[in-house]
C-alpha cells in the first residue's frame, strides 16, 4: 500500500517534470498568456477605469485582485487543448500500456498548470504594481490570497481536463474550453459591483464561483472582512474538484479510440 | 523452440473466443491463438484485419465483448495491473514526446516503469547507444527524422527489458538498412525466453523473423503454424524457372521440355522464361541442361523456386495480400 501511494506520487512527479519542460521549451504558451493579460489589464485601466463609479477607490485597487482571479480562469481553458492533444497522439497508447498510475497523466498537467498560475499572478501583481496598485493589508494576507487563486486554478483545470478528454478533438476542446468561461468572468462582481446589474443577472451573479473568489481576494488585498466569501469560494474548489476528477479519470480509464 | 534452443516453460499468451465490435464493425470474431514463451509469432494479414485490435486488446488498451486473453498468466481485463510491467509496446505511430529530448523520453518510460531513477538513466544510455542516437540524445525528438523517431519509439519499449514486447507493424515505413537493423533487434529478444509478438503485411517479413505465423483475415485467424508448416500445407510447389539468352527461341523449347516437365509448362515470350512444377526437386536440372545442350540453346538463368508465403496467402485467402490492403 505504502509503496503504491510511493510510485504514485513519483509516476505525478515524473508527468508533472514532463509538462513543465514543454512549458520551458515552448516558451509562447506562457508568453501569449501573459501578453494577453497585460494588455487586458491597461486597457481596462486607463479606457473603463474613469468611468466605472466604485465607490471613491482607485479602480485597478478595486478591479486588479479580481483580475488575478480573472487571468488564472483564462489559463485554464489552454489546459482542455493540451489534454485533447496528448489524447490525438499515440503517445497516449503508450502511457496507458505502462504500469504507471491512472491518475498521473491527468494530475501532471494540473500541476504544471497551477506553477503556471502561479508564474503568471506574481508577474500580474508587478504590472499591478507599476500602474499604482498596493496591498493595503500587507504582504500576509496577500500571500494567503495568491494560493487561494491558484487553488481555484486548480479546481477550474481539472474541469478544462474533463471538458478536454471528453471532446477528443483539438479544434473542439479549444472553443469547449473557452467558451464557458467568459459569462463566469463578466457576470461577476470582478468588474462592476453586481448592484448595477439587472436583477435576473444579480442572480447568477451571485451562484457564480468568480465572485466569492474575487470577493474574497479583494478583502485580503483591503484588509475588510472575507468570511462569508471564503467559504463559499472553498466549497466550490472543493465541490469542482471532487465532481470534475473522477469523472475525467473514470474517462480516461475507458478510453478506447 | 527459439533460436537458443532453451526450453521456455509458461504459454506467454494465451486468447480463447476473443470477439470485439465496434458498433456494428465486427473487428474479431472469436480468436483463438496460444504464444510460446521464447519465440517470435508473426500475426499476419492485410489492413483492417483486426491486427491491430488484437494488439491494443492484449496490452490492455482496449476490453474484449467476450472471450479471455492472458498476458503472462494474467488477465488482461482482470489483472492489467499485472500486465503492463512485463510488457512493451510500440505502436503503428512513433509515441514519443517531441518536447523532450531522447534522452529525456527514454528516462521518464523507465521511471514509469518504476525502475528507479539511477536504472532509469542508465538503461537510456545503453538503449539510446544501441540503436545509434548516442549523437541525438540531447536533441529534441522533434528534430528527429521519421526513422530515428521510430529507433527511439522501440528504444522506448524495450526499457524495462520487457518479457513480451508487442510490435505493432513495426518495419512500416523505415528503409531497408534500418529495417533489417530492427529484424536483429527482435530475434535478439526471443533470447531468454523473452518473447515477441509482431504484427505485419509483409509476407517476407514473417518469414525472416517468426517461429510462428498466423494468418489473419475479417477479423479471424485463418491459418497457423511455422513458415514451413505453412508453405508445406498451402504454398504449392517447388518449381523449376529458367530464362534462355535467345528470347526467340522460347516457344520452341517449352514444347522441347514438354517430355521432362510434371505438369503445365509455363512460359513468357517476352521475357524469354519458362517454368514448370519440379516435385522431384534438384534432379531434374540435369535432365534439362542435358537436353536443352545437345539442341544447342544457352540459359541466362536457370534454378529452382521454393514457395513462398505469398503463395500461401494467394491460396488460402484467394487473393494476394497487396490486392487486399489496396481495397482501403
Amino acid at each position: 500500500m505504502r509503496r503504491k501511494i510511493l510510485e504514485t506520487l513519483s509516476d505525478i512527479w515524473v508527468m508533472t517534470q514532463r509538462d513543465v519542460r514543454r512549458y520551458l521549451r515552448l516558451p509562447q504558451l506562457l508568453l501569449t498568456n501573459i501578453i494577453l493579460n497585460v494588455v487586458l489589464l491597461i486597457l481596462f485601466n486607463y479606457v473603463f477605469g474613469g468611468a466605472i463609479q466604485t465607490g471613491g477607490v482607485a479602480y485597478i485597487q478595486y478591479f486588479l485582485p479580481g483580475f488575478l482571479a480573472q487571468s488564472v480562469v483564462f489559463g485554464s481553458t489552454q489546459t482542455s487543448v493540451g489534454i485533447s492533444e496528448d489524447l490525438s497522439k499515440g503517445l497516449i497508447d503508450r502511457f496507458r500500456s505502462l504500469p504507471m498510475a491512472r491518475i498521473a497523466l491527468l494530475s501532471g498537467r494540473v500541476v504544471s498548470d497551477a506553477l503556471r498560475y502561479l508564474t503568471l499572478i506574481v508577474i500580474m501583481i508587478g504590472v499591478g504594481y507599476a500602474a499604482g496598485f498596493r496591498f493595503e493589508a500587507g504582504f500576509g494576507p496577500a500571500f494567503l490570497g495568491i494560493w487561494l487563486i491558484v487553488l481555484f486554478g486548480i479546481a477550474l483545470t481539472w474541469v478544462g481536463v474533463f471538458i478536454g478528454i471528453s471532446v477528443k478533438d483539438v479544434e473542439t476542446a479549444q472553443v469547449a474550453g473557452f467558451v464557458w468561461v467568459f459569462p463566469l468572468v463578466f457576470a461577476s462582481s470582478l468588474y462592476v459591483p453586481i448592484e448595477t446589474m439587472p436583477s435576473w443577472l444579480q442572480v447568477f451573479a451571485e451562484i457564480n464561483p468568480v465572485t466569492p473568489m474575487v470577493d474574497t481576494i479583494r478583502g485580503l488585498s483591503w484588509g475588510t472582512d472575507i468570511s462569508s466569501s471564503l467559504w463559499k469560494i472553498l466549497a466550490w474548489d472543493a465541490g469542482l474538484i471532487f465532481i470534475t476528477l473522477p469523472l475525467a479519470l473514470r474517462k480516461y480509464r475507458l478510453l478506447t479510440h | 523452440m527459439n533460436q537458443n534452443n532453451v526450453v521456455c516453460e509458461n504459454a506467454a499468451i494465451q486468447v480463447d473466443g476473443v470477439h470485439k465490435s465496434f458498433g456494428k464493425v465486427k473487428a474479431l470474431s472469436g480468436i483463438d491463438i496460444q504464444v510460446d514463451s521464447g519465440i517470435v509469432f508473426a500475426l499476419l494479414g492485410p489492413n483492417g484485419s483486426g491486427k491491430t485490435t488484437l494488439i491494443r486488446i492484449l496490452t490492455t488498451l482496449l476490453r474484449p465483448d467476450s472471450g479471455t486473453a492472458t498476458v503472462g498468466g494474467f488477465d488482461v481485463e482482470r489483472e492489467p495491473a499485472s500486465v503492463r510491467p512485463i510488457i512493451g509496446l510500440a505502436g503503428q505511430y512513433p509515441a514519443v514526446d517531441e518536447n523532450l529530448t531522447g534522452k529525456e523520453n527514454l528516462e521518464m518510460i523507465g521511471r514509469l516503469y518504476h525502475i528507479g531513477k539511477k536504472q532509469s538513466i542508465l538503461r537510456a544510455t545503453e538503449l539510446l547507444e544501441y540503436f545509434e542516437l548516442s549523437d541525438a540524445a540531447n536533441r529534441r525528438a522533434k528534430t528527429y527524422s521519421g526513422g530515428m523517431r521510430r529507433r527511439l519509439d522501440l528504444a522506448a519499449a524495450l526499457v524495462a527489458n520487457p518479457s513480451l514486447l508487442f510490435l505493432d507493424e513495426p518495419t512500416t515505413g523505415l528503409d531497408p538498412r534500418s529495417r533489417i537493423g530492427l529484424w536483429e533487434v527482435i530475434k535478439s529478444q526471443a533470447k531468454q525466453c523473452n518473447s515477441v509478438f509482431l504484427t505485419t503485411q509483409y509476407l517476407e517479413e514473417a518469414d525472416r523473423l517468426a517461429d510462428r505465423i498466423a494468418i489473419m483475415e475479417k477479423g479471424k485467424i485463418i491459418q497457423e503454424g511455422t513458415p514451413q508448416e505453412l508453405k508445406d500445407c498451402c504454398g504449392g510447389e517447388t518449381r523449376v524457372k529458367m530464362r534462355l539468352t535467345d528470347r526467340s527461341q522460347t516457344s520452341r523449347v517449352a514444347e522441347l521440355l514438354e517430355e521432362i516437365a510434371q505438369g503445365k509448362v509455363n512460359q513468357n515470350n517476352e521475357m524469354g522464361e519458362i517454368s514448370f512444377p519440379a516435385p522431384g526437386g534438384t534432379s531434374v536440372l540435369t535432365d534439362i541442361v542435358r537436353k536443352l545442350d545437345a539442341d544447342g540453346i544457352e540459359l541466362a538463368e536457370l534454378g529452382l523456386t521454393q514457395p513462398t508465403l505469398d503463395d500461401v496467402f494467394l491460396s488460402i485467402t484467394g487473393h494476394t495480400a497487396e490486392e487486399e490492403a489496396g481495397k482501403d
